[in-house]
């Protein structure tokens, strides 16, 4: 049995039923990723690695109104590095980027169907989590973007090299180098997401889909996941190289403190 | 193409009626963060309900500096 992969933690749950995995992810105020969601993350991944039974498909959505998942917890990387030396900051991003990058190529190449069912704001790190899975479904709330140039960085969590793999590049340059969001119907027209909801029912149709993927063989379906889906790393380890570089420029030490200081209504708006 | 004045009644209408405010409370030059009380990810959240409404793709780079809704109307109405 799979069961041993449910748990309920600080940052999301996981629940495990009849074949699908569901992770929802539920810390406030919109799901960015710090620590303490990378080590559940880990946590996970090392489950989804060692499951007894195979599972058809792994669903992740968030239990939280404001959206999916607003990206990396820049709070805590602006605390954490503003503190260190450095040397020392530059070495706890990258460790922090190869932790993550490892729980995404897990997701990634997971042997099973991975649907993210997303909503509201579902920006930078969170959209690079919706990438790692392999059908976006999104509600009519859905606002995705890459915001990562205004801090002077690239998106650091396999954004770019999986948003090349899934679209043309004319695109991703408009969407990266633009830092605008966009809504769900341009993020379909544009093809990253399968299928577009009413407000509030991503989660269902997601479940929909995973039960009809319940239907087909497993190994087929990972077969033809694995040949349609390669994960690109060396990009990914590329990227991670690009990010530190970009890092250690005191424009971006600037840019951090700049959002995480500021007052200002629109930190968000680019 | 509707004129900009039934736009601009349009925008008062969905944001009321979005963030739970009486309609009658909002005017076309209400600092739409003060009066509705929102933040950014607020604020591109109503941009969602607008742009779906309207059927147009609105930059939120040109919302930059942008806080009333008549000029809100404006960007909207060059698109439709």
């Amino acid at each position: 049995m799979n069961a041993g992969i449910s748990r309920k933690g600080e940052a999301m749950s996981v629940e495990y039923k009849d074949g699908l995995i569901e992770l929802a992810l539920h810390r406030d105020p919109c799901n960015e990723i710090g620590s303490q969601s990378l080590e559940e993350l880990e946590s996970f991944s090392e489950s989804l690695q060692s499951l007894k039974q195979p599972a058809h498909a792994l669903v992740i959505h968030s239990d939280l109104k404001c959206g999916f998942c607003a990206g990396a917890d820049l709070r805590e990387l602006y605390e954490r590095s503003h503190a260190m030396v450095k040397d020392e900051a530059a070495k706890g991003v990258r460790d922090f980027l190869e932790r993550i990058h490892r729980v995404l190529n897990v997701i990634d190449a997971a042997p099973m169907t991975t649907i993210a069912a997303v909503h509201g704001v579902t920006f930078g790190g969170g959209f690079e989590l919706a990438l790692a899975c392999d059908l976006i479904i999104a509600d009519k709330t859905a606002r995705f973007a890459f915001p990562e140039l205004r801090l002077g960085l690239i998106p650091g969590f396999g954004g770019i090299p999986r948003l090349k793999r899934d679209i043309g590049n004319a695109v991703v340059r408009d969407l990266l180098l633009t830092g605008r969001s966009f809504n769900t119907t341009k993020a379909q027209q544009i093809g990253l997401v399968s299928q577009v909801v009413a407000e509030g029912e991503a989660l269902r149709a997601a479940r929909a889909t995973a039960a009809q993927l319940a239907k087909f063989d497993h190994q087929t379906a990972v077969t033809a996941k694995q040949f349609i889906k390669p994960v690109p790393y060396e990009e990914l380890k590329r990227e991670i190289d690009i990010f530190c570089d970009l890092f250690s420029r005191p424009a971006v030490q600037a840019g951090l403190k700049k959002f995480v200081q500021s007052t200002d209504a629109q930190p968000y708006l680019p | 193409m509707p004129t900009a004045e039934k736009t601009l009644d349009e925008i008062l209408t969905l944001a009321a009626a979005h963030f739970k405010v009486p309609r009658e409370k909002l005017s076309p030059d209400d600092d739409f963060f003060k009066t509705l009380g929102i933040d950014s990810l607020q604020a591109l959240d109503l941009l969602t309900k607008l742009e779906n409404h309207f059927r147009v793709e609105l930059p939120d780079y040109e919302l930059q500096g942008v806080t009333d809704f008549r000029t809100l109307a404006g960007k909207i109405q060059i698109r439709l």
